[in-house]
C-alpha cells in the first residue's frame, strides 16, 4: 500500500486537495449551523435543531461531491480514486487478477516479440547513412549480378547509381600469429566503403584507388565487434600483417561501432577487397566472366531523381548488352531492385513475418476474448455492489468509468510484464549465434518503438475487453438486483459470454492447427528422402592448397587420403567430394549443359543447369545414395579416360526424356566436352528441404580436380572416437594438413535451421493458444458451477446422479467448446495458405494433423472442466442447502 | 404555507444570480433571500444549492470570500462580479421574454384564433 500512500500524497499536493476540501467541508458545516440556529430560535432545544438541519440539507455525501465535481479539475482524483478501488478490488479476486495479467502478459509478449522481429528485419533499415536511397539488385531468382568482369561492366555502363558497389562473402581461415580462426568476411568493390559512406573508427579503409587489378590489394579491414573481441581494442593493429589462408594482409583500420556490413542478419567480422579474392577462394577466378558464384550482390545509391523503377530498366539495358556481346558466357535474366539489407532475402523475411503477426495478433484477440467473458463474470459478480452503488446516487458514467479504469490498469500491468518478458528474450535473441562459426546475427535489439508498440496494444486490449460488461451495467436494474441477489440474471440465455467463448475457442484451434501443421511439416522435411541417408556418417573437409600443394598433386593425395581412412576400424564405406556434399552450407554449384548436337554454346541454348558434384568411387556407397542403373565411377575414370557422368532421375528425364533411355547416351558441357551418361542415381535434395526436385549430375574428381574436398565416412563408431581417429590418420599422411570433421547430421541443421525456428514460433504460439483455451473454458466452467451450487445441490438432494449433474453443470461448457474448436478447425485449414509460406510442407488436410486438433482440443476440454467437475462430484447437498 | 413549485431545469442559476445581486450573501443567505423574493413560492433541496454556487463560481460569474455572519459565525459570502452582472441582465431578458411568450400563448382565447 506504500505506493498508493504516495500516490495520493502526490495527487493532492498537485491538486491540493485537501484544502479545498476543508473549504468545501467548512461551507457546508456552515450553512448547518445557520440553519440550526433559525430552528432553535424556532423553539427547538440546540440538539434537535442541528438534527433536523442536517436532514433538511439532504444528501450530504452526495452533494459534497457535485460540489467537487462543480469545481472542475478532479480528473485525476477521480482517476486516484478508482485505480485504489480497482487496486483493492483485484486484491479480493486474486484468481481473476492472476489469469488476466498471465493471459495479457503473454498475449502482448508475444506480440511485443513477433514487433521486435519484424522491426529488426523489414522496418529498420541498414545502419548506414542515406539508407533509404541505398538499393541491391536482385538478379532473377538469385542473388547479385554474378561475376566480377559483369559487375565491372553494369558499374561503368549504368547510369542510374551514383556509383555501385560489391561483395561477396570470404569464409577463411584468419591468422594472426597466435590463434588462427575460422572468420567469415566480406569481399568488397575498393569502393565500398565510400559508396556506403562509411567513415573508418580507427586507421583508414580502402577505395577503388587501391586496386590495380588481381591481388593487387593486400588490404584488410576489421569489424568493430571482431576488433574489439580478438585485438582487446588495441589501437597499434594499423599497419600490422596478418595472414589470411596463408597471404599476407595488411591491416588498414576499423570500421565505426554501428556499421555491420550490408546483409541484416550477418555481421562480418572483416572486409577485404574483392580483387584478392582469388587468393583466399581459388575457386572463382576473378576475370572468369562465366563465374555464376563470384558476386553476391551489387548496391548503390540512386542518383537524384532516378526512379527504381527506371533504374531496373537500365540494369536490364545493360544485361541485354552483355548477353549480346558475351552470349558464351552471359544469359540474362530479368533484374530487379530491393533496398539493401534484405535484398533477395524481402520476399520470404515479409511472408514468415507477416504469418506471424498474424498468430499473434489473433492471440491477442483470443485474449481479449478471454479477459472479456473472465471481466464479464467477475462484473455480473459485483451486480450487488453496482446495484447498491446506483441505488446511492452513482452515476452510471462514474461505475463505467471505474471499470474501464480496473480493466486499463490490468492492461498495462499485464503489457508491463509481458514488454519485460519480450525485451529480454529479443536481448538473447539478438546475441544469439545459431551456427558456430558463422556470424549470423539477429538485428533484434528492442528500441524505444517497441515501448509505444506494446503501451499501444495493451491500452487497446484494456479498451477491448473493458468493453464487454458496458451493456450489463447499463441495463442494471438496481431495485431489482437488491431485492432477488445476483442470482437472477438468467443464465439460459445466449449470452456476449458465450460468444466470446466460442470466437476465442475458434482462434486457439486455428493456432493449434497451426502448430500442428507446422510440426508435421518438419517432421516430414526430416523425413523427406534426401538422396543419402545422413546418420552414422562423418565428413572430413580439407584443403590441400592451405598445406600447400600444386594441382597436379592433389588427386593423388586426395587417392591416398581415402584408402588411409578407410583402414579406420569400423568405417564402412569412404567417398570424397570436392567441395561440400549436397545440403551442406548451402553451396550448390550448378553447370550449364547443352544437348549433344549444340554446336553454338551460348547461353540461350543452355538445356539444362543441374547441380555439379565431382565425386571418387566409393562416394555413393558411403552416402548411400542408391544407384538405379548403369555403374558407379572406379578409379580408370581419370584423366586419360573418356569423360563420364552419372545423373539424377530429375536429370535423366529433363535431358532425354525418361530414365532408362539416359543410360549410354552424351551431352555437352560448358566448354564443349562431350560427356557419357554411364549410371543414373535416386533423386535427391540438393541446396535446401523445399526446393523443387532439381537435377544434378555426379563427375569423377579425377577428371575435374580441386583441393578442396570432404570426405565422407560411414561408420557406426562413437562420432568422438571417429573424428580423433581421422585426425591422426591423416595427420601420419600430411602433419601440416589442417582437418575440419562434422557429422553430417549436424551439418544439415543449417538447412533445417528456417524450418526450426518456423516451427518452434508456431509451437510456442500453439501452446500460448491451447494456454488460453484452458483459462477461456475453466473459467466459465467454474462460474457456471459456483453459479449454480444452489441448484446443483438441490438436484443431488432429490436424487440426481453423478452423470446428469455433471450434464446439467458442464454440459454448455463442453457444447460451445465442440462449436468453438469446429469453427477453428475449419478456418486453420482455410488459413492453410498463409501457413505454406511459413513451413516446409504445410497441409492441413491431413488426417493425423485433424485427429490431432481434434484430440487435442477435447484434451483441453476436459483438462479445463476437470477441476468444475470435480466440485460439481464433491458436493455435499445438505452442508450446501444449510449455507445458503 | 402556500403549495410549492418545483424548479425549472436551469432556473436555479438565475435566482442565485437575482439573490446576490441585491447584496453580498452567504449559502443559507441565498437559500433564505431566494424564500423570500419568490415569497416562499420555489422549492430548493438545501444541498443542491452548493454545486450550483461552485458552478458559477467557476464560470466566474461568482466570487467568493469568507466573512462573518450575523449570527457572528464563519460564512463563505459571495457577489456578483462584472460578468455576473451581464449575465443576470441577459438571463433575466431571456427569461421575460420566454415568461412572456408563453403566458401570451397560453392565455389565447378561441376567437382570438
Amino acid at each position: 500500500m506504500n505506493s498508493l500512500a504516495y500516490l495520493r500524497c502526490l495527487a493532492a499536493k498537485f491538486l491540493n486537495r485537501s484544502q479545498t476540501d476543508d473549504d468545501l467541508e467548512d461551507e457546508l458545516r456552515s450553512h448547518i449551523q445557520h440553519r440550526a440556529d433559525d430552528l432553535e430560535r424556532s423553539g427547538l432545544n440546540r440538539a434537535q435543531a442541528e438534527r433536523r438541519a442536517r436532514v433538511e440539507f439532504g444528501g450530504y455525501g452526495r452533494f459534497k461531491e457535485e460540489s467537487h465535481e462543480a469545481l472542475g479539475g478532479i480528473f485525476f482524483e477521480t482517476l486516484v480514486q478508482d485505480v485504489r478501488l480497482a487496486l483493492r478490488v483485484l486484491r479480493k479476486s486474486p484468481g481473476f487478477a492472476t489469469a488476466a495479467l498471465v493471459t495479457l502478459a503473454l498475449a502482448i509478449g508475444a506480440n511485443a516479440v513477433v514487433f521486435g522481429i519484424s522491426n529488426g528485419l523489414i522496418l529498420r533499415p541498414l545502419n548506414v547513412p542515406q539508407a533509404e536511397t541505398l538499393w541491391g539488385t536482385v538478379y532473377g531468382e538469385d542473388y547479385g549480378w554474378q561475376s566480377y568482369p559483369n559487375y565491372v561492366d553494369l558499374r561503368d555502363r549504368n547510369r542510374s547509381f551514383e556509383d555501385l558497389a560489391a561483395f561477396t562473402f570470404a569464409f577463411v581461415g584468419l591468422n594472426t600469429g597466435k590463434d588462427p580462426s575460422v572468420t567469415t568476411g566480406f569481399a568488397t568493390s575498393g569502393n565500398y566503403f565510400d559508396v556506403l559512406r562509411i567513415k573508418p573508427y580507427l586507421g583508414r579503409v580502402f577505395h577503388s584507388s587501391d586496386e590495380h587489378g588481381p591481388n593487387s590489394a593486400p588490404y584488410l579491414v576489421l569489424s568493430y565487434a571482431y576488433w574489439h573481441s580478438h585485438f582487446q581494442d588495441d589501437q597499434g593493429v594499423v599497419g600490422r600483417v596478418v595472414r589470411l589462408n596463408n597471404h599476407p594482409f595488411t591491416i588498414l583500420g576499423v570500421t565505426p561501432l554501428g556499421f555491420r556490413g550490408t546483409i541484416a542478419f550477418i555481421s562480418p567480422d572483416f572486409f577485404m577487397p574483392l580483387v584478392n579474392q582469388e587468393q583466399v577462394n581459388p575457386e572463382h577466378p576473378l576475370n572468369a566472366r562465366g563465374d555464376t558464384g563470384g558476386i553476391f550482390e551489387t548496391l548503390g545509391h540512386l542518383k537524384p531523381g532516378v526512379t527504381p523503377a527506371q533504374a531496373v530498366a537500365d540494369l536490364n539495358a545493360v544485361g541485354a548488352y552483355l548477353a549480346k556481346t558475351y552470349p558464351k558466357e552471359f544469359g540474362q535474366k530479368t533484374s530487379t531492385l530491393a533496398h539493401s539489407g534484405l535484398t533477395a532475402f524481402t520476399h520470404p523475411a515479409r511472408a514468415f513475418v507477416a504469418g506471424l503477426m498474424l498468430l499473434s495478433g489473433l492471440i491477442l484477440l483470443a485474449a481479449c476474448a478471454n479477459l472479456g467473458s473472465l471481466f464479464a463474470a467477475h462484473t455480473a459478480d459485483r451486480s450487488r455492489e453496482v446495484a447498491l452503488r446506483l441505488a446511492l446516487g452513482s452515476s452510471r458514467k462514474r461505475i463505467l468509468r471505474q471499470l474501464f479504469t480496473e480493466a486499463v490498469l490490468i492492461s498495462l500491468a499485464g503489457g508491463a510484464i509481458g514488454l519485460w518478458g519480450s525485451v529480454g528474450l529479443l536481448r538473447s535473441l539478438s546475441t544469439w549465434q545459431p551456427f558456430p562459426g558463422a556470424p549470423v546475427h539477429l538485428p533484434v535489439t528492442p528500441d524505444a518503438r517497441i515501448y509505444v508498440v506494446a503501451l499501444a496494444l495493451a491500452l487497446l486490449s484494456g479498451f477491448l475487453f473493458g468493453i464487454v460488461p458496458v451493456r450489463q451495467v447499463l441495463r442494471t436494474d438496481p431495485y431489482e438486483i437488491v431485492k432477488s441477489g445476483s442470482a437472477a440474471i438468467g443464465l439460459r440465455r445466449i449470452s456476449v459470454r458465450d460468444l466470446l467463448l466460442v470466437v476465442q475457442i475458434a482462434i486457439c484451434g486455428v493456432l493449434v492447427t497451426s502448430s500442428m501443421v507446422g510440426v508435421r511439416g518438419l517432421v516430414r522435411s526430416l523425413h523427406s528422402k534426401l538422396g543419402f541417408e545422413p546418420r552414422n556418417t562423418m565428413l572430413a573437409g580439407t584443403d590441400l592448397t592451405m598445406a600447400g600443394y600444386s594441382m597436379d598433386r592433389v588427386p593423388a593425395m586426395q587417392k591416398r587420403m581415402i584408402e588411409a581412412l578407410q583402414t579406420i576400424p569400423g568405417v564402412e564405406g569412404a567417398g570424397l567430394v570436392t567441395n561440400y556434399p549436397p545440403l551442406v552450407y548451402t553451396a550448390g554449384i550448378r553447370a550449364n549443359i547443352f544437348k549433344e548436337e549444340t554446336t553454338d554454346l551460348r547461353q540461350s541454348n543452355i538445356a539444362a543447369s543441374p547441380y555439379k558434384y565431382d565425386i571418387s568411387p566409393g562416394y555413393f556407397d558411403a552416402a548411400a545414395t542408391r544407384l538405379l542403373a548403369g555403374r558407379s565411377f572406379s578409379w580408370h575414370d581419370d584423366q586419360n579416360a573418356p569423360r563420364v557422368a552419372i545423373v539424377n532421375r530429375e536429370f535423366a528425364a529433363r535431358m532425354f526424356g525418361s530414365a532408362d533411355g539416359a543410360l549410354g547416351r552424351y551431352y555437352k558441357l560448358q566448354d564443349g566436352t562431350r560427356v557419357q551418361v554411364v549410371g543414373i542415381v535416386e533423386n535427391g535434395k540438393y541446396v535446401s528441404l523445399t526446393e523443387e526436385q532439381q537435377p544434378a549430375m555426379f563427375l569423377s574428381f579425377l577428371q575435374s580436380p580441386l583441393s578442396k574436398s570432404s570426405v565422407v565416412l560411414r561408420s557406426h563408431r562413437d562420432p568422438r572416437e571417429l573424428a580423433a581417429a581421422i585426425r591422426s590418420k591423416l595427420h601420419e599422411l600430411d602433419s601440416g594438413l589442417p582437418v575440419d570433421t562434422e557429422t553430417w547430421n549436424s551439418l544439415l541443421s543449417v538447412v533445417l535451421f528456417p524450418s526450426r525456428v518456423a516451427t518452434m514460433s508456431l509451437g510456442v504460439l500453439g501452446a500460448m493458444g491451447a494456454l488460453l483455451s484452458i483459462t477461456g473454458v475453466f473459467g466459465m466452467a467454474a462460474y457456471s458451477v459456483s453459479k449454480r451450487l444452489k441448484e446443483l445441490g438441490i438436484r443431488m438432494a432429490l436424487g440426481a446422479r453423478r452423470q446428469e449433474l455433471l450434464q446439467a453443470a458442464l454440459g454448455r461448457a463442453f457444447k460451445l467448446l465442440a462449436w468453438g474448436s469446429g469453427a477453428g478447425l475449419c478456418l486453420g485449414i482455410l488459413a492453410s495458405r498463409v501457413l505454406a509460406s511459413i513451413v516446409y510442407q504445410a497441409t492441413p488436410r491431413d488426417p493425423l494433423v485433424l485427429t490431432g486438433v481434434v484430440l487435442a482440443m477435447a484434451l483441453l476440454g476436459l483438462l479445463a472442466t476437470w477441476i468444475p467437475a470435480q466440485r460439481v462430484l464433491s458436493l455435499d447437498p445438505m452442508t450446501l442447502l444449510r449455507e445458503e | 404555507m402556500s403549495p410549492q413549485a418545483q424548479l425549472l431545469p436551469g432556473t436555479l442559476d438565475l435566482l442565485i444570480l437575482k439573490a446576490v445581486s441585491l447584496g453580498p450573501l452567504h449559502g443559507y443567505g441565498v437559500l433564505l433571500r431566494i424564500g423570500q423574493i419568490s415569497e416562499q413560492a420555489l422549492l430548493i433541496e438545501q444541498g443542491a444549492l452548493y454545486p450550483a454556487l461552485f458552478r458559477l463560481v467557476r464560470q466566474g460569474l461568482l466570487k467568493a470570500s469568507w466573512g462573518t455572519s450575523e449570527n457572528n459565525r464563519r460564512a463563505k459570502f459571495y457577489e456578483l462580479t462584472a460578468a455576473g452582472r451581464r449575465r443576470l441582465r441577459e438571463e433575466t431578458d431571456g427569461w421575460n421574454r420566454l415568461a412572456t411568450a408563453i403566458g401570451s400563448a397560453l392565455a389565447a382565447q378561441p376567437e382570438e384564433v
